[in-house]
This record gives structure tokens, C-alpha cells and sequence, in this order.
């Protein structure tokens, strides 16, 4: 289906989800956004994990199963906090990153 | 040869009870403890004298006819090196069975006398438990096979002492008088451990058996000229006194022993009466050939310290009002008497006469003066006071007390045939060989001894009888049967040939009455007992007329000669302000500064970098980040290049 696509362009396409990720991770103050923006840069790695794979080692499957592992464990991740989220907000009725400072020294 | 080694249990079965007593007593009734404590001394009572028995009349003697010294029972404890180890152990030689026997007799007079006397007290439990672990450690002292064994259970004297004479621990006095005891007697140890260290380092090895040998390398190391003209082992011998002294009350580190009359009446009886106390002396006789071969000056001071203790407390003993005092001071120059035989001593045979005299002096003066403590705690127990103003006319409502009371004075004062005319006797002979200043010294302490004896005997006993708040009687017959069992040590005890068991180089000798020296000192103590009946019988104003013609002597004596006064301007004065107090300054002002500076930087330093931890997640987020990305530039650069 991707025949003849060339390596650099999922790597130029994973590179770009990344640093939106990160973006997004940095600047957006909505909670829910910043766990969506977490999900990105996972989903950066998958793609080169599978580009990596597919073009350069079409015999092995290693990075196959490294992407459908961080699949896992990043819905169980979402799951997770996704639940910290709804508790969060029960408690200060917002979502809002920069309220959450209780930590501080 | 016979088996000895059972004789350590002398020692386990006291700690064992002090163990049991002071763990588990307070789930029984406090008699069980009382009863406990008293069987324990019983055994070991009995195992002492039949251990004396055997020593003296079973066991072979050595082959040139001397009894034996040996190790009954040994353990190597600590290794210093391969030379030089500390030992535990049972040492037997005729002056550590007289003391065994000396110890365990009033030890359990003692035990069943206090059954009757704190009975109903709060911690009496408490008190039979302390009383077991001052046997255990004064029984260790005695029986110690080196010199760092004795040391160790020197100090655990010096505890259970500290323990028993804070017994009361409500009273302020008595809080403050064990503390006294303990401060005073541990300043002086400071000195008996500086003179351990330089003996052993001086012969190397710590060893009774050894050191006191025929071949003791304490005779040959050890001699040369070391400080101010005296050689190492002088000095030694002389920091090894320093410590005696302290325990022993001898001037000037007596203080402690006035004071120590706040425990009560059975513990002075026992610890400071008959055993503890003398434990300086029994330092010096186990000592004694280094004293004599090696240590003559330091021998010297021995004599004129004791002879000089036993003028300075009896004549203080005159002037005292509180019957403890009168006896504590009686008792500092009664042992001053035996340090004062000691130091006239010779060694082997006739000339080791003092030597004989002064064990003999500890025997019989072990009996008397603890039953006069026991008759005093009976008095005192009868009338609740202390003072014998407060008393008189006493030989009607307290007639055991009374003749036993008796009978102890006449001991002391040296009335033949009791038990102190002999041993007093051999004294006066051996001060006479040596020194006629000092020989008549001690005469004249003997007629002071005499006339304080026997002033407290008649203020007591006869005069006025005094209105009290109830009748006075006598207490259970746990508290009169020992009075007249150690009154018919007091009285029987002289006539023991103490010169074919006890002697300096342990070979039998005859010892004479020397009636030259026997019939002034009976006179001196007969005419002491005279005037104290002229005085004291009737009520005159006769001492009172003496004691103001006297003027500032006897305030002097009777204010102790100022000696508690010179302490404290030494330690508050001088001590305090010159010392202390610079060295107070330092450590709140610089080493605590030090510490508060260290502190104050880290504080601010921490107030400072504290900002960094803001709990925005996003600013951790971004310096991770701006982390990572530095990194990559950094290794990226480095591996470009």
C-alpha cells in the first residue's frame, strides 16, 4: 500500500507529530488537551518504529511488537489519567493545568 | 590440693538475687524480696565460712610452711595483647577470706536486720535489690585477681553506694549527699586509675599474683627518678593511694562519708561502716610488698595520712550532735588507724606486725562499728530523731539495744577483754617501733575514741528522760537478734591468734601482749570513759563551760574545720568562674556558633533554590525539555567535531 514511499517522509511526518505533541504538552492549559498531546508524541515513536521496520529490516518484526506494547500501555495510561482527571475535577470543578500548584514547596 | 572453684558462686548467687529481685520482685509482696535477698546472703554466708575453714585448717600448706595464694577460679575476659590481658576471677589468700567472712557476716546481719527496720518503707524491694548488688560487687573486690578487676568492681561499689544513699530520692539532702558521695569518690578513682595505668605500663602485666611475687617485676622496673624525686612506682603507688583514700575517707577526701548518713541506718552500717569503706585499706594490704620493696615514700604518706584522720575526725566527733555523724567521723578515724598500722609495717615476721594489726583492726572494727550503726538505727527507729539532744534515759525502754550498745562502746573504746583492746593494742605496739610522735598521736586518738563513744553512750542511755511522743521500744526480733549475734562478735572477735593467720608474707608468727603498751592505752581509754561520765551521766553545764573556753577551736571542730566550706570555694570560686565558666563561654559562643552558621547558610541557600519548585507542571515540562534539547545539541556538537 506505502510502496515506494520513501523512509524520510515518515520520519518528517513523525518528527512534526512530536514537536506538536510537545507543543501542545507545553503551552496547552485544558488538561484533557495535554494528555491528547501526550497521545501524539506516543504515536510519533510508533510511526518510526514501524517505518524503521518496514523499510529497513522487512524480516523482523521487533518493531512491529514495540509499537502494539506502547499502544497497550498508553490506553492503560489514558485510562489512568483520564480517572485522575474526573477526580481532579470533582474536587476544584476545573480542569485548568496552572490551578493544580498544590505541590509547590 | 582441694577444689575451690565453687567459691565463685559467692559471688553469682548476690548478683543473680539482685537480678531476680530487681526484675521480678514487685510482682510478690515486698517481704518475699526481703526473705529472697536474706536466703541468698545466708548461702553464701555459709559457703564463706566454710571456705575459711577449709583454707585455714583442711588445705595443705605451701612448702615453706605458708598458706597458699592461688587463683580458685579464672577466665580470660579482655586481650589486650598476648602479655597483657584482663582477667575475672576468685584470688584466695588469707586477707580475701577474712574479708569474704567479714563481708557475707554483716552483709546478712545486715539483710535480716532491715527486714525488721524498713519494714512498710516504699522501695523496700528496690532496697533489697541495690543491698544484693553492693554484696555481689564488694564480694568482687575482695576476691579480684588483678588489679583491673578490682577497679571495675571498685566503681560498682561505688554505684550501689551512690544507689542506697539516695535511697530516700525525695529528700533534697539525700539527693544531694549521693551525689556528693559519688563526685568525691570518683575524683578520687581518677587517681587510682592514673596509678593502674602507670604500674602496668611500668611492669606490664596487671596481675595480683605477679605483682605481689617474690620476683615482681614491679621491684625492678619502674624505680628510676621519674618526677619532683621520686621514681614512677612512688608515684604510682601513690595515685593507687589517692584512690583508697577516697573510698576510705581519709583527709582530705573524707566529705563525702558525714554526708553519706542520709541512707539509711542499715546501709551505713553496712557500706559505710564496716565494708566499703575499708576497701582503701584492703587496696594497700593487696598491695602491700610493692608499698614496702618498692614504694617506701608513697608507704610514708599512707602513715601520715591515716594517722593524721584519725586525730582530725575524732576530735570533730567530739563535737557533733548527730548520732550517724559522731559514728561517720568515728569511723574515718578508726580507719585512719588502720592506714596509720599499714604504713608503720614492715614486711615479714615480727616487723610485719602492723600489717597484722591492721587487718586484725578491720576484723574486729567490721563488728563493732556495724552493730553500733544497728543499735543507732534502733535508737533512731525508736525516737525518729537523729540528734542526741533529743534523747536520754533510753536503758529502760530499750534494754537489748542498751547492753549491746554497751558492749560496742567498750570494744571500741578498748576495754579489755573485747574485741578492740586487741587489735587497738597491736596497733600502739607497731606505732611505737616505728614512730613515739605518732605512737602518742594514736594514744591520744584512743582516749578521744573512748570519750566520743561513750559522751554519745550516756546522752542516749542516761540523763533526763526526755518526754517523747510515744514510748519508746524495741523493734521486731529480726532487728534485735542480729544486735546481740554481732555483739558476740564484738566481744569474742579479739581473741581469735589473728598473728597465725593473717601476716604479711602469710607465715604464721607469734604476736605478745605488750603490757608496757597495753595497760597506758587501757588507762587512756579508761579516763576517757571518765570524763565522759562526769560530763554526760548527770545533765551539767560542765561541756558547755569546756566547749566556750575552748573558743574558736571547738567552733572550728565543730563546724568540721571549715573542710566543706574550703570545697566550695574551690569548686564555686575558683572552679566555676576561672574554669567552667571560659569553657561554657567557648561552647555556646563558638562551637555553637559554628554549628548555627552552618545552619544559617544551608537555610538561606534552600530559601533560596526553593522558587524552582513552583508545582506548575508545565514549567517542569519545558525545562525537561529545554534539558533534553541541550544535551542533543551538546553530544551532537561533540561527535560532529
Amino acid at each position: 500500500m506505502f510502496e515506494g514511499v520513501p523512509l524520510t517522509w515518515f520520519l518528517i511526518t513523525g518528527t512534526i507529530m512530536f514537536f506538536v505533541g510537545i507543543y501542545g504538552f507545553l503551552v496547552r492549559k485544558n488538561l484533557i488537551t495535554i494528555l491528547m498531546s501526550t497521545e501524539l508524541i506516543l504515536n510519533s515513536v510508533n510511526i518510526n518504529f514501524v517505518a524503521f521496520n518496514k523499510i529497513l529490516y522487512p524480516d523482523h518484526l521487533e518493531g512491529m511488537f514495540f509499537s502494539i506494547f506502547i499502544i497497550a500501555v498508553a490506553a492503560a495510561e489514558a485510562s489512568v489519567a483520564i480517572a485522575i482527571i474526573i477526580n481532579i475535577y470533582r474536587r476544584l470543578v476545573d480542569i485548568n493545568v496552572e490551578k493544580m500548584n498544590e505541590m509547590k514547596y | 590440693m582441694i577444689d575451690f572453684s565453687y567459691t565463685v558462686w559467692i559471688l553469682l548467687i548476690p548478683l543473680i538475687m539482685f537480678v531476680v529481685v530487681g526484675l521480678f520482685g514487685n510482682r510478690f509482696k515486698p517481704l518475699v524480696s526481703g526473705i529472697a535477698g536474706t536466703a541468698g546472703l545466708f548461702v553464701i554466708w555459709i559457703l564463706s565460712l566454710i571456705t575459711a575453714y577449709k583454707y585455714f585448717f583442711v588445705l595443705e600448706k605451701a612448702a615453706d610452711g605458708s598458706f597458699q595464694k592461688f587463683l580458685a577460679f579464672n577466665v580470660r575476659w579482655l586481650n589486650l595483647t598476648d602479655t597483657l590481658h584482663i582477667d575475672m576471677g576468685v584470688l584466695l589468700d588469707p586477707i580475701s577470706i577474712m574479708m569474704l567472712i567479714v563481708i557475707t557476716t554483716v552483709s546478712f546481719m545486715v539483710h535480716v536486720y532491715s527486714i525488721g527496720y524498713m519494714d512498710g518503707e516504699k522501695g523496700f524491694m528496690r532496697f533489697f535489690a541495690t543491698l544484693s548488688l553492693f554484696s555481689f560487687s564488694m564480694l568482687g573486690l575482695v576476691v579480684a585477681t588483678n588489679i583491673f578487676q578490682m577497679y571495675i568492681f571498685w566503681e560498682l561499689v561505688g554505684v550501689s553506694s551512690y544507689l542506697l544513699i539516695g535511697f530516700y530520692y525525695t529528700r533534697d539532702s539525700a539527693v544531694s549527699a549521693s551525689k556528693k558521695a559519688f563526685i568525691v569518690t570518683r575524683f578520687a578513682d581518677l587517681g587510682f586509675l592514673i596509678g593502674i595505668l602507670m604500674l602496668s605500663f611500668a611492669t606490664g602485666t596487671f596481675d595480683f599474683l605477679t605483682l605481689t611475687g617474690p620476683n615482681s617485676p614491679a621491684f625492678s622496673s619502674g624505680t628510676g627518678i621519674m618526677f619532683l624525686g621520686l621514681s614512677t612506682m612512688t608515684w604510682s603507688m601513690i595515685f593507687v593511694f589517692m584512690g583508697g583514700a577516697g573510698k576510705s575517707a581519709m583527709f582530705p577526701l573524707h566529705i563525702w562519708l558525714p554526708d553519706a548518713m542520709e541512707g539509711p541506718t542499715p546501709v551505713s552500717a553496712l557500706i559505710h561502716a564496716a565494708t566499703m569503706v575499708v576497701a582503701g585499706v584492703y587496696l594497700v594490704a593487696r598491695l602491700f610488698p610493692i608499698y614496702v620493696f618498692a614504694a617506701p615514700v608513697a608507704l610514708d604518706v599512707v602513715m601520715y595520712v591515716g594517722a593524721f584522720s584519725s586525730i582530725f575526725a575524732a576530735v570533730i566527733a567530739c563535737t557533733q550532735f548527730d548520732i550517724k555523724r559522731v559514728l561517720a567521723y568515728s569511723t574515718m578515724s578508726q580507719i585512719g588507724l588502720m592506714m596509720f598500722a599499714l604504713g608503720v609495717s614492715g614486711y615479714g615476721g615480727h616487723e610485719g606486725l602492723g600489717y597484722m594489726a591492721s587487718m586484725f583492726h578491720l576484723f574486729t572494727h567490721a563488728f563493732f562499728k556495724s552493730l553500733l550503726f544497728l543499735g543507732a538505727g534502733a535508737i533512731i527507729h525508736a525516737v525518729h530523731s537523729n540528734v542526741m539532744n533529743e534523747m536520754g534515759g533510753l536503758r529502760k525502754h530499750l534494754p537489748i539495744t542498751h547492753i549491746t550498745f554497751l558492749i560496742a562502746c567498750l570494744a571500741i573504746a578498748g576495754v579489755p577483754p573485747l574485741s578492740g583492746f586487741f587489735s587497738k593494742d597491736e596497733i600502739l605496739a607497731a606505732g611505737h617501733e616505728r614512730s613515739l610522735m605518732l605512737y602518742w598521736v594514736e594514744m591520744i586518738v584512743s582516749g578521744l575514741t573512748a570519750f566520743y563513744m561513750f559522751r554519745l553512750y550516756f546522752s542516749i542511755f542516761w540523763g533526763k528522760d526526755r518526754h517523747y511522743h510515744h514510748t519508746p521500744h524495741e523493734g521486731s526480733k529480726t532487728m534485735t537478734i542480729p544486735l546481740m549475734l554481732l555483739a558476740i562478735g564484738a566481744l569474742l572477735s579479739g581473741l581469735i591468734p589473728f598473728s597465725h593467720f593473717v601476716t604479711t608474707d602469710r607465715l604464721p608468727f607469734a604476736a605478745h601482749l605488750d603490757y608496757g603498751i597495753a595497760i597506758p592505752a587501757v588507762l587512756v581509754g579508761l579516763l576517757g570513759i571518765g570524763i565522759a561520765m562526769v560530763f554526760y551521766r548527770k545533765e551539767t553545764d560542765l561541756p558547755d563551760r569546756i566547749y566556750n573556753a575552748l573558743g574558736g577551736f571547738s567552733k572550728a571542730a565543730f563546724h568540721k574545720f571549715y573542710i566543706d566550706e574550703v570545697y566550695l570555694f574551690i569548686t564555686k570560686k575558683i572552679i566555676f568562674n576561672y574554669i567552667s565558666r571560659p569553657v561554657a563561654w567557648f561552647d555556646r559562643h563558638i562551637v555553637d556558633g559554628a554549628m548555627n552558621g552552618i545552619s544559617f547558610v544551608t537555610n538561606e541557600a534552600a530559601d533560596r533554590i526553593k522558587r524552582f519548585q513552583s508545582g506548575q507542571l508545565q514549567q517542569y515540562a519545558l525545562v525537561l525539555v529545554s534539558g533534553v534539547v541541550l544535551l542533543t545539541l551538546l553530544f551532537t556538537y561533540l561527535m560532529t567535531n
